[in-house]
């Protein structure tokens, strides 16, 4: 099976942000990154199927310089190549324009399989995979927690909400959002970033900026949704006091 | 091009509460754009649904109606909200910001060369549209620009479904065109996972761990705190991702949606996925070591802190409190 599986490098969950000058984006100088969480899985699920029924595994990533180390730590993990459209204005891409850059990259290689996390941590459009899809005229599912390849396609398990699930049969090639959590991730071995140095990295241009249907105008700290009161003090003080008004202000214990 | 159409989603055979608060958010957004509100309902034996919506001030209602509808595909509601739309030529199509709506609006969305702006938390005037990046971290203002209608879906709980005015509206059914090769996927009914034996929903008291606990050995830190305060323990995702607690105590849009009195929520920074679960607590109140963790947005008590040492104090002070 050949499997492509498209990646997001996002900041990393606990990095302080800024708003840039301009108010349209955070401040990126001194930010770290990371592979994006359900991207992970995605790979992982990508591994596994490679192990189980043989193929390759290329990863897909959109986006500027920076994203290097990103596409290494999943090549170190176990992807056979990758590539990386070079793009530095990734942010004033919709989601659409976003899919269009990764089905022009996908179409050359006509894989049987596109993996991709079913969000990112950033933006949280949760809208890529399913418009990728759509653009390459396949059939997908979304929120995928496992994939089982059969003889007809795939059965894959999905995940609803509040803890129901649903399985749903697809031909192949198709395209699969991942949900977290579905399987345990690995690391990198020592040897896995060793070989990842020369595993084949293709760079390609991003396509050029055209006008986007929806435009990111201005970011914002959110409003408080109600006053909250913080306590300070040692941890014994603030527990204490906590527990007081919790019992005496607020009544419910 | 003109007009607001809002598509209803079934949970159950009945107008999902959620549907009614993306009908209140297109409420809203008529107002803002002086434009009349419609909605469609959208499956096979659709006239019940349709019923629970005449009552309200809505234009009119569509009964999309197909066989094929019976059961939700993606390429089936695609393709049927695709032909009425382009018979309707709406302004704005309204969804509410469901698991489903996540599986087929975007595709939808891009047929008219268009993106959705998704888990709509505001509209004002413009209309500019609100939603959240960063995990709840940050906000964002979205616009829709040039021609071509624009798609939107609202997050649960955004806007106030008891909003929704009565009126009377007119009904008519709308056929789309489906043939039986353009539904490539087979779903099955849906399934519970493991056996629910933890009732969150209807727990008083709820103490919530997330990622700040940092590792499996620290739980037992928090069970204690819940054992003192006599509270169920719960989960954000990533803790039931781990393993380290199990998935019937996940708290959020994937596992329970919790109401209690109190919900102490320890080392959780507040990803919206969670944060909608636990919009109908009464009191909230968060330990996270991080100031600016969206979680104290909403909390009505807050603590910064490390949580190796405001535990163990917490659970202290509970236990003096009681004697």
């Amino acid at each position: 099976m050949k499997i492509i599986v498209a990646i997001k490098q996002v900041p990393e969950r606990d990095a302080q942000m800024r708003i840039n000058a301009a108010g349209k984006w955070i401040e990126e100088s001194g930010l770290q990154f990371a592979l994006n969480e359900s991207d992970a899985y995605a790979l992982e699920e990508a591994l596994q199927l490679k192990e189980k029924h043989g193929g390759e595994v290329i990863v897909l990533t959109a986006g500027p310089e920076r994203v290097g180390p990103t596409i290494r730590e999943a090549l170190a993990k176990g992807a056979d190549r990758a590539i990386h459209i070079d793009c530095n204005d990734l942010g004033a891409r919709d989601a659409l324009g976003v899919a269009r850059l990764l089905a022009e990259a996908v179409k050359p290689e006509s894989p049987d399989l596109i993996l991709t996390g079913l969000q990112s941590d950033d933006l949280g459009q949760g809208q890529t995979g399913v418009i990728l899809a759509e653009l390459l005229g396949l059939p997908h599912a979304s929120l995928i927690l496992h994939v089982d390849k059969t003889d007809a396609g795939l059965t894959v398990k999905r995940e609803l909400e509040e803890g129901w699930f649903q399985t749903i049969d697809l031909p192949t090639p198709a395209v699969l959002t991942i949900q977290s959590g579905g399987s345990k991730l690995r690391y990198a071995t020592l040897m896995g970033i060793k070989r990842a140095k020369t595993k084949e990295l293709h760079t390609v241009a991003a396509a050029e900026l055209t006008a986007p249907a929806v435009i990111l105008e201005r970011i914002a700290l959110p409003q408080k949704q109600k006053p909250t009161q913080i306590l300070s003090g040692t941890p014994k003080e603030v527990a204490a006091a906590l527990v007081e008004k919790l019992k005496f202000e607020a009544r419910v214990l | 091009m003109s007009g607001i159409w809002i598509v209803i989603e079934a949970r159950d055979g009945r107008v999902s509460r959620i549907s009614w608060e993306a009908v209140s958010a297109g409420q809203k957004l008529a107002a803002l754009t002086n434009q009349d509100f419609n909605a469609v309902v959208i499956g096979a034996g659709t006239e019940g649904l349709a019923a629970e919506v005449i009552a309200k001030a809505l234009g009119k209602i569509v009964r999309i109606e197909h066989p094929r509808l019976a059961a939700y595909t993606p390429d089936g509601f695609t393709l049927a909200l695709q032909q009425f739309i382009e018979n309707e030529r709406p302004a704005q199509v309204v969804f509410p910001h469901t698991y489903q709506v996540r599986d087929y609006a975007p595709k939808l969305a891009a047929r008219f060369g268009q993106a959705l702006i998704g888990d709509v938390t505001a509209i004002s005037e413009g209309p500019v549209f609100t939603r959240q990046l960063m995990q709840g971290r940050l906000n964002g203002s979205y616009r829709h620009s040039g021609d071509g209608p624009c798609f939107v879906s609202v997050q649960a709980g955004a806007f106030r479904a008891d909003a929704v005015q009565s009126g009377a509206a007119t009904v008519t059914v709308f056929t789309p065109t489906i043939e039986a090769a353009q539904i490539r996927t087979r779903h099955s009914e849906c399934f519970r996972g493991a056996a629910q034996t933890v009732d969150l929903a209807s727990a008083q008291l709820i103490v919530g761990v997330g990622r700040g606990i940092r590792d499996p050995a620290n739980i037992p830190l928090a069970q204690e705190l819940a054992t003192a305060l006599g509270a169920e323990l719960g989960a954000s995702r990533p803790i039931c991702d781990a393993g380290w607690l199990p998935i019937e105590r996940q708290i959020g849009s994937s596992g329970q949606t919790i109401a209690p009195k109190l919900y102490l929520a320890l080392g959780i920074s507040g990803a919206i996925q969670h944060m909608v679960g636990i919009k109908g607590s009464q009191c909230i109140a968060a330990v996270n070591k991080d100031p600016d963790a969206p979680i104290f947005e909403a909390a009505d008590y807050g603590i910064v802190g490390d949580l190796m040492e405001v535990i163990p104090a917490l659970t202290e002070a509970v236990k003096t409190a009681k004697q």
